[in-house]
């Protein structure tokens, strides 16, 4: 069994059980141990990062401080949450004199931070620890004649040189994981462009508007859904069709899935048991496919 | 946020404010060849955001233009421009330090009051619903942690966070 400390982050806990309950089921069954620590915060991402950049580098700190308390490595589900750790993490390991300066602000807390554990997003688990060929051989329930878009979003890839991911221009990862389930991964226009989901809430015109590109992109590929790895691009590109349907008035009834869903039904883990009714987007017409 | 509605102030020693900062210290180093603008999703669709020329303003000092204007919110935070640039000028970070600025000069968004509250209050920008909690039960879902609001807090106030949070200015 191989453990690591879970950060859950905010938005998957408020409001999208089916991420977790995927999530914890596929890992468990894959062999992975994931531990709830207690303390954890938030992992002071953009909002945070706009009000104080010197913020939210302590924040993220002080959440990894408590995993190396715990002598665990991290695993994230959420991609923002990713970002905001593991650049913390790369910086302050690398920039002694920023490592100072936050210590001397995490002293207030009673922490310290000492660079000695890693922090990864789980798709980087499932590779690294568990392995396609053995998710290939772990699935019952083939996903065959399923038509995949694969959506990586912004901030598990970007900036590469703290990330260390993937290939920022032309990454494998997620196509590779969609493809172990025996879907197919289809290409589509500007897969690596932005969903606008950070931009909800200040312009929920841009927002849209990029959000809606990505659908109609997908949409002409042929796709039967999108996967994506963050819980954002999840919201941009599910409740954000209910939004084009009542701007545009265009119904493009296209599902959009976490990846940890589709994992989790082609490991034979029951639909039923995953809370896929609170996504806005029906997805049935995905899973009789599947099932 | 309309930037007529500031005093316009231009300083040409603005650059120095912005890259004696975290996030901001790359910035004299773009040589305006415009990589970052063509990478842009948002400039794609509207003009009200360009990344080239907020760092062209910051750079030439128009202080209040960039810090009281509307395009550095624009910014949809994908790094594709940091990525690519040529001269490794770390731009979305440069916007960051930017939006750091405005904040200390009360100029900001309403809704980042609401992150910020919802930080200090639960620990978590997006609060967790008690009927989502219970919730939890029903999916088999593990009860979940408390957050760590008390340290959370000390460091907060040890870096003056959101000081000018509750004085902002006109805005949006």
């Amino acid at each position: 069994m191989t453990r690591y400390a879970l950060f859950l982050g905010c938005i998957i806990p408020a409001r999208q059980p089916s991420y977790e309950i995927s999530a914890r089921k596929a890992l468990s069954k894959l062999g992975i141990d994931l531990v709830d620590l207690p303390d954890m915060t938030c992992c002071a991402p953009p909002p945070v990062e706009s009000i104080s950049l010197e913020a939210s580098l302590s924040v993220a700190a002080y959440n990894i401080c408590l995993a190396e308390e715990a002598d665990l490595n991290l695993v994230t589900l959420c991609a923002g949450c990713f970002q905001s750790l593991a650049r913390a993490n790369a910086l302050l390991r690398t920039d002694d004199n920023l490592k100072a300066k936050i210590n001397s602000i995490l002293s207030h807390a009673g922490k310290e931070f000492e660079g000695s554990k890693e922090v990864k997003h789980y798709l980087q688990v499932l590779v690294d620890d568990v392995g396609i060929e053995r998710i290939r051989k772990a699935i019952s329930r083939p996903l065959n004649n399923l038509r995949v878009a694969a959506f990586y979003g912004c901030h598990v890839l970007r900036p590469s040189e703290l990330l260390n991911f993937d290939d920022p221009e032309s990454p494998r990862i997620l196509d590779d994981l969609i493809e172990a389930l025996g879907a197919e991964s289809v290409e589509y226009r500007n897969k690596l462009k932005c969903c606008g989901g950070l931009l909800r809430g200040y312009s929920d015109e841009i927002a849209l508007d990029l959000a809606r590109e990505k659908i109609v992109n997908v949409a002409k590929a042929g796709a039967d859904c999108i996967a994506t790895i963050c819980p954002f691009c999840f919201v941009a590109l599910d409740i954000g069709q209910i939004q084009i349907r009542s701007k545009f008035n265009e119904t493009f009834d296209m599902p959009v899935f976490l990846y940890s869903e589709l994992l989790a039904v082609a490991l034979g883990i029951d639909p039923e048991e995953m809370a896929l009714n609170t996504h806005k987007v029906k997805t049935d017409k995905v899973i009789s496919k599947i099932c | 946020m309309e930037s007529s509605k500031a005093e316009k102030i231009t300083d040409l020693a603005f650059y120095r404010t912005v890259t004696s900062r975290l996030g901001g210290e790359t910035l004299t180093s773009c040589y305006q060849c415009g990589t970052c603008a063509s990478s842009c999703p948002v400039a794609k669709i509207t003009d009200r955001f360009n990344p080239r020329v907020v760092i062209r303003l910051a750079l030439l000092g128009e202080k209040t233009e960039v810090i009281a204007g509307d395009a550095i919110w624009l910014c949809s935070s994908c790094y594709n421009c940091q990525e690519r640039c040529p001269q490794k000028v770390e731009i979305a970070d440069v916007i960051y330090a930017l939006r750091n600025i405005a904040f200390e000069e009360r100029y900001f968004p309403n809704i980042y009051s609401e992150f910020a509250s919802a930080l200090k209050n639960d620990g978590r920008i997006v609060s967790v619903s008690k009927f989502a909690e219970r919730k939890r039960t029903d999916y088999g879902l593990p009860r979940l942690q408390p957050t760590g609001v008390e340290p959370l807090r000390k460091i907060l106030s040890a870096v003056t966070f959101g000081e000018s949070l509750e004085k902002r200015k006109e805005a949006t």
